[in-house]
């Protein structure tokens, strides 16, 4: 399973890429692979305010409907719009052009929550035993 | 069956498009003798079977006494006195059952299910992809089937399916089977399927679903599967839905298209506009033909009209769905 080295993941499989103040995120690629083919995305309406690990996106495949948890607390400045008509996006490239939301960040040490890279390559070799 | 090899929706575009195979080798096959009004076989199906011509394929159901669907089936008649019947696999032991309780004494009843394997190829390419393997196939015409040399090997193939498009499927000696799956692969036209794409597929084409639309506790009436049933002839559970049919069934099978991509999914509410509770999804998907959610399910009767708009859903999430007509893919290549 491929991940990227410098952004950081939830044990709920989303990814967060922190840029200053700003938190991009979206779903890794073992919760792609998971879920199969996407078919639709319900985005959150931009300006609303999330809290950390709380649902705020839900993403449907052929198989099933999946919540996906916010990383991180702050507010909602933008939504990928390309995934309401192209929602497998996030299975062709679930790290960069099938990102879910940016959300401006109101408290970065939230981020101690969250898993390197590494930890959660490890936390993956620990669910396939 | 594995739920998936490439993938749903890739496996879904080989089948639309040209051909896939799928391993349903699990499901129950019968060999029956006799005539079919002597020996009792004629009272378990819903449809009539002796008008059927040697070699033709018939799809029917058996009832319990309260005219509930104990399977959907397909009858095959071979020749005089000589019957295949196909079951579906998690009903196969309490159809074995069926059969044996309802069947006379004369009747010679011979489950083959572990002996049989199955594997289905389907779509617009199919009859091209198998002209090698099963010589002779062009022949073959919709809901026929024949006797053919497979891989040196006697055996029934038949022009039926369950996707919509034009199809076959091979009856095979059970432990032969993987080979004729490898030689059905060799060619570079054919894919393997899996039970996700086969689930996408019927339900596009609003086929039904043992142990979704139909059970025990629902009737052809209510599945509105009628036109595969013959009142006029004497079949168990006739008396029940005659009944039934004069009376009016309580609920009925409706299908239905979500006014976005977002599915409904099996055991959702299915509400008024007024998020009154009025029914239950059976099954659920999006569809890849129409990029939209699909469904089917149960409403009660009169509560929602044709054409009428409704709700689908659980508290978090409602779908604004509308009556549909089934099937939902009407560009299929089943009768080409």
């Amino acid at each position: 399973m491929e991940t990227i080295e410098h952004y950081l993941y939830t044990k709920e499989h989303e990814w967060v890429n922190i840029d200053e103040k700003t938190a991009t995120v979206g779903i890794t690629d073992y919760a792609q692979a998971a879920l199969g083919d996407v078919t639709f995305v319900e985005l959150p309406e931009v300006d609303s305010e999330v809290e950390q690990f709380e649902q705020f996106v839900s993403v449907e495949s052929v198989k099933a409907a999946s919540d996906i948890y916010a990383p991180m607390s702050g507010r909602i400045i933008e939504v990928n719009p390309k995934l309401e008509s192209d929602p497998a996006l996030i299975n062709r490239s679930c790290y960069e052009k099938g990102w879910i939301a940016k959300l401006e960040i109101s408290n970065i040490d939230e981020k101690l929550n969250l898993m390197t890279a590494q930890e959660y390559r490890k936390f993956l070799e620990g669910l396939e035993t | 069956m594995p739920l998936q090899y490439e993938g749903i929706l890739a496996e879904y575009e080989s089948t639309r498009r040209q051909s896939t195979v799928f391993d349903t080798s699990h499901m129950g096959e019968f060999l029956i003798t006799g005539d079919c009004q002597e020996n009792g076989l004629d009272r378990i199906v819903t449809q009539p079977l002796n008008d059927m011509p040697h070699k033709t394929c018939r799809y029917g159901m058996a009832l319990n006494a309260s005219g509930g669907i104990r399977d959907d089936l397909i009858v095959y008649r071979i020749a005089d006195g000589e019957w295949m019947i196909v079951v579906n696999a998690g009903t196969c032991p309490k159809m074995i059952e069926h059969f044996t309780d309802h069947l006379t004494s004369g009747a010679l009843f011979q489950d083959i299910s572990s002996q049989t394997g199955k594997l289905d190829i389907q779509g617009p390419s199919s009859r091209e992809a198998l002209k090698t393997i099963v010589p002779g196939i062009e022949k073959l015409d919709y809901y026929t089937f024949d006797y053919f040399e497979v891989l040196g090997q006697r055996v029934i193939v038949s022009r039926t399916g369950y996707t919509g498009e034009l199809g076959y499927e091979i009856y095979f000696p059970w432990e032969r089977t993987p080979e004729l799956w490898r030689e059905i692969l060799k060619n570079p036209d054919v894919k393997p399927a899996g039970l996700g794409a086969r689930d996408v597929l019927r339900l596009e084409m609003g086929y039904s679903l043992y142990g979704h639309e139909l059970e025990e506790t629902v009737s052809p009436l209510e599945a509105r599967l009628m036109k595969f049933v013959d009142l006029e002839k004497d079949f168990l559970g006739r008396d029940a839905l005659w009944k039934q049919r004069e009376h009016g069934a309580g609920r009925k099978l409706i299908p239905f298209i979500s006014e976005t991509r977002r599915s409904p999914r099996q055991h959702h509410p299915i509400c008024t506009p007024s998020l009154e509770p009025v029914g239950t999804v059976t099954s659920g998907s999006f569809s890849p033909a129409l990029q939209k959610g699909i469904g089917m399910g149960f409403i009660s009767q009169g509560d929602i009209q044709e054409g009428q708009n409704f709700l689908i859903g659980d508290e978090k999430n409602k779908i604004k769905a509308c009556w549909a007509t089934r099937p939902f893919y009407k560009k299929g290549s089943l009768k080409s």
